[in-house]
């Protein structure tokens, strides 16, 4: 049985030069689907871990109850010394708690593709938040002073926009702070122009904070921190671990970038799959009165069933390894931005995972196998006789 | 006309393989019509634009304020109308999902710049009396269900009373209507007076103004004037019409065109192959049908016209079919993308690619055809 | 009497790779008009060619073809598509009916050439289907027709638009015995009674028979009767 297969399935292989054009119907429409499929959910997938990879689940971030990001969240400066000081936070060798007390705002700088204005995080941070957030490696130039007028900026964000590169000075509230620094960081912050918190709130003319981030002693003590907080009549807060607040910033357009991807490559794929049943259902039909010859010879009928779906296997599979090859090349380490929960740009890197190559070729086979299977059952039902006379 | 039957009949010899090429192009001008469509939907913000209204806002970021005490200075700008200002004030109903835009204002003003809003005389002076007034649009009204009279609660996420809470009560005075964009009409609208006396930070600043321009001509100018009285002080602004405001803030979502443009171009490519090798075959099966045509003096020329017919009827049809469904598809998705039915400019284009789908793949085949001898091609031969 | 056809020093060669085999040296053919004449000869004699030059499919290499009074051996091919439909009639040994279309509609295939409109098509329509007999199987598609009436419906629709020749390639090659008695009298009927000028290409004698006059040819000459053996 195998022999025959092999044997009829290299006949059906030889003859494609022959049905090229229908052949590569299969093989463009499939790579198509696969391209499409692939590079959607890349860009889901880049955008989510790197939303994921955005805090940790021993770090915890208090917000102003009811707000749902920072940007809507005001805390006062008697409450942010109140976190600070609450149970469960990590104290460095010198006795400070490890946290620092963040403002956040946005500032619209000019993206380098196209020149409009795009917005972009300022963080100002306390002065122990190298401590806080050593992901945050600078890479480039040195630390701002506290005292002055100085950022440093993430390489994210470099990337995404102009008039940041270090050495230059970037105007707003009535001065011009000077980028001293750049830095690199695996999440989201890497997109963000960080500096000190003070001079921030002298500069906006504020004394509120955004949000407070702490280093908790350890994962467990989350509870702890939290149920001290809530407890506080004065105070009225949103306490989440780091990761978990990120994660949920991001669901909405994770969810819906993976959407789009499933349901613009579903619709793909179906018209491919039509279009792999009309290229099975010719290459068959051409080749009718061989397939008969076969099995007047005496090639059984499953061979015949199982070569055809060899061939249609196949020529999807060329076709996903093109599309997802196409998806790699275009794609894969692509940085794209968009606006975030924030409101403001993050920059993400579309990764074409092998993962993701793997669900290509698998949506790839399942059409060339029912893109075959009529074809083949068509091919074998025919009464040999009436085949061998030929349409 | 008078050549259908023949076209049809070209059409249906080999049953399935019709069927499915008519399958494939549908669906995928059912995916150009959808994308395209949320496409549109995007841009049809930038469409509806005025430009004889001005957006003023912090130059540090949208959502910096600034100070109500600007607005007098803006008034004395020559060729300056009216100005008004509005708060982004991100109040939900109920829970975080039922988002509604939510802005205060104050309502003489915002009509004024926005003429295109309709409110009954009575309910502007509603508005104007009552404190805790506030006007909802149809469909807001409608979503909701409320009437004038109703009492409803929005809460702020971002905006809080001395005291901690979120809470904001208002009373519905009246229902307004936009019809010249009904998105408008998802918004709920309050008094700014209101909003300031309860607020616990930020009192006396507003989000941005609008400003409502006599002569659209001196937009540029106006704008350039506007800025240029606050250049240097602590809150700079930037001035744009609003054309340019809503380009910018689309901008803001990454290439959509781009995205949506790369992968409608690889479904028409592959699609060109599908079409173009099933017309190809079918054309080359029937060659002697076509060689049987020119017998009975149907010229080469005329040949060549039928086969390009066949493949217009399929094409299009198809193209139809899909550009259809998409459209019934479309109030479906309302609720994303905010537009309720498929533009006609989509629908247009559909067509006019079905047409050139059409040409571009029925032209080998029907050169092909148009030039072949007859004797050589006869059936028996 | 004039004549319907007239060939004269007609020379044909075709193509076969590097070599050109000539298959109609120097034909001289007259047909007169009315006449129902059958052309015969083995195969490769050129005497479907011959056919094809008259019916105006094909152009000599040399000589000249005169057809109801016109010279088409120098027309262009979409001047001869036009006056091929105005005044040929083909029929073919394997009919050559679309297969997707009804019998009425096949036959009002030339129609839609002219400017006629609807109810003037159908009319003539119904008028050729009625002449041979077929009225009751109009809207029938050839895939449910016998042969012999799938030749019919031919016939009709080489009739439907009044041609002066009818120009017929081995119509009963398909056929039995009984059915080609039928078609061959049908033919006879419109030549004799309608006054349509047959020019029939065949290898069946008891076809030729029904013929008025009766031709060989053989490498592509004419052989007179009088000196075949």
């Amino acid at each position: 049985m195998f022999d025959q297969i092999v044997a009829i399935s290299l006949l059906n292989l030889a003859s494609i030069p022959r049905r090229w054009g229908a052949s590569l119907v299969i093989v463009v429409g499939i790579a198509g689907v696969v391209g499409v499929l692939i590079s959607v959910l890349a860009m889901a997938q880049g955008f989510n871990e790197t939303m994921n990879r955005t805090g940790r689940a021993d770090r915890a971030i208090v917000l102003r109850g009811g707000s749902q990001a920072e940007l809507s969240s005001t805390l006062s400066r008697e409450a942010a010394q109140t976190i600070d000081d609450a149970p469960g936070v990590k104290k460095d060798p010198s006795g400070h708690a490890i946290t620092s007390d963040d403002v956040v705002a946005i500032l619209s700088l000019p993206l380098r593709q196209g020149g409009t204005t795009a917005n972009v995080t300022l963080r100002g941070v306390g002065p122990r938040d190298a401590e806080l957030r050593p992901e945050i490696k600078l890479i480039a130039g040195r630390l701002y002073q506290p005292g002055l007028r100085e950022v440093i900026v993430g390489q994210s964000a470099q990337q995404q926009f102009s008039g940041i590169e270090l050495g230059r000075k970037i105007a707003f509230r009535d001065s011009d702070w000077t980028v001293v620094g750049v830095f690199e960081s695996p999440d989201s912050h890497a997109s963000e122009v960080i500096a000190d918190s003070e001079q921030v709130l002298a500069a906006y003319r504020r004394n509120l904070f955004q949000s407070v981030t702490v280093q908790l002693e350890d994962v467990s003590s989350f509870d702890r921190f939290r149920a001290f907080l809530t407890s506080d009549p004065r105070l009225s807060v949103d306490v989440k671990r780091e990761n978990e607040y990120y994660a949920e910033l991001s669901k909405q357009l994770g969810t819906l970038l993976t959407f789009v991807g499933y349901v613009v490559g579903g619709i793909m794929a179906v018209g491919a799959l039509f279009g792999a049943l009309n290229t099975m259902y010719s290459a068959v039909s051409t080749r009718t009165v061989e397939i008969a010859t076969l099995r007047a010879i005496g090639f059984g009928a499953t061979p015949v069933l199982i070569s055809v779906f060899i061939e249609a296997l196949l020529l999807s599979l060329l076709g996903a390894v093109i599309g997802a090859g196409l998806a790699w090349l275009f794609f894969n380490g692509n940085a794209v931005n968009t606006l975030s929960g924030n409101f403001t740009q993050v920059v993400f890197h579309l990764t074409v995972t092998p993962a993701l190559a793997l669900v290509g070729i698998t949506w790839a086979a399942l059409i060339g196998l029912i893109g075959g299977l009529f074809p083949a059952l068509r091919a074998v039902r025919r009464p040999v006789v009436e085949a061998l006379r030929g349409n | 006309m008078k050549y259908f039957p023949l076209l049809w009949s070209g059409l249906w010899r080999k049953r399935t393989r019709t069927l499915l090429t008519l399958a494939s192009v549908t669906i995928a001008f059912l995916l150009f019509g959808l994308l395209q469509g949320v496409n549109a939907a995007f841009s049809h913000g930038v469409e509806a634009s005025k430009l004889n209204r001005l957006y003023v806002q912090s130059r540090v970021s949208f959502t910096e304020s600034l100070p109500i005490a600007q607005m007098t200075q803006i008034e004395a700008v020559p060729g300056v109308d009216a100005v008004s200002f509005a708060n982004w004030f991100g109040g939900y109903y109920q829970e975080p999902k039922n988002f509604l835009p939510s802005y205060p204002i104050e309502i003489g003003r915002f009509m004024t710049v926005y003429p295109e809003m309709l409110l009954p005389p009575d309910q502007v002076e509603a508005m104007i009396k009552t404190r805790t007034g506030a006007i909802v649009g149809v469909e807001a009204a409608q979503k909701y269900g409320w009437k004038i009279g109703d009492h409803v609660p929005l809460k702020s996420a971002i905006w809080t009373h001395p005291g901690g809470s979120g809470d904001w009560d208002f009373d519905i005075v009246g229902i307004f209507d936009w019809p010249a964009d009904r998105n408008q009409t998802n918004a709920l609208y309050f008094n700014y007076k209101y909003f300031d006396e309860a607020r616990s930070f930020g009192k006396g600043t507003v989000g941005w103004y609008i400003v409502h321009l006599a002569d659209v001509s001196q937009g540029g100018r106006i704008a350039e004037q506007i800025d240029a009285l606050f250049a240097n002080s602590t809150d700079e602004t930037k001035t744009q019409n609003e054309k340019e405001f809503s380009q910018s803030f689309l901008k803001q979502f990454g290439d959509i065109n781009f995205i949506v443009s790369a992968i409608i171009g690889a479904v028409f490519f592959a699609l060109l192959f599908l079409t173009g090798n099933t017309m190809m075959q079918s054309i080359s099966e029937r060659i002697p049908d076509f060689a049987v045509l020119k017998t009975l003096g149907f010229t080469d020329g005329g040949v060549l016209a039928l086969v390009l017919g066949e493949a217009l009827l399929l094409c299009v049809t198809a193209a139809l079919l899909g550009l259809a469904a998409a459209s019934a598809a479309f109030p479906a998705m309302k609720t994303f993308i905010g537009v309720a039915e498929l533009p006609g400019q989509v629908i247009l284009l559909g067509v006019a690619l079905a047409i050139l789908l059409a040409v571009v793949t029925g032209l080998p085949p029907a050169l092909k055809v148009g030039r072949l001898a007859i004797v050589d091609s006869l059936r028996g031969r | 009497m004039e004549n319907s056809v007239s060939l004269q020093k007609v020379i044909k060669a075709y193509r076969r790779g590097k070599e050109s085999v000539e298959v109609l040296s120097g034909l001289d053919l007259d047909v007169p008009a009315g006449e129902f004449l059958a052309i015969m000869g083995p195969s490769g004699s050129g005497k479907t060619t011959a056919l094809n030059l008259i019916g105006g499919l094909d152009r000599p290499d040399a000589g000249t073809v005169e057809v109801c009074g016109e010279r088409i051996d120098h027309l262009s091919n979409s001047a001869l598509a036009h006056w091929r439909s105005r005044h040929i009639g083909f029929i073919f040994q394997f009919y050559n009916l679309m297969p997707g279309l009804t019998a009425e509609r096949n036959v009002e295939l030339p129609l839609l050439l002219t400017n006629l409109g609807k109810a003037e098509r159908k009319s003539h329509v119904a008028t050729a289907l009625e002449i041979v007999g077929l009225s009751d199987r109009r809207k029938h598609r050839p895939n449910e027709l016998s042969g012999g009436q799938q030749q019919r419906v031919a016939i009709a629709r080489a009739l439907v638009a009044d041609p002066t020749l009818l120009v017929c390639d081995e119509p009963t090659g398909d056929l039995d015995r009984q059915t080609a008695d039928e078609i061959l009298s049908l033919l006879q009927t419109l030549n004799r009674d309608q006054g349509k000028t047959v020019v029939m290409v065949t290898h069946d004698q008891k076809a030729a028979d029904y013929a008025s006059r009766q031709v060989h040819v053989d490498k592509g000459m004419l052989i007179e009767p009088e000196a075949r053996l």
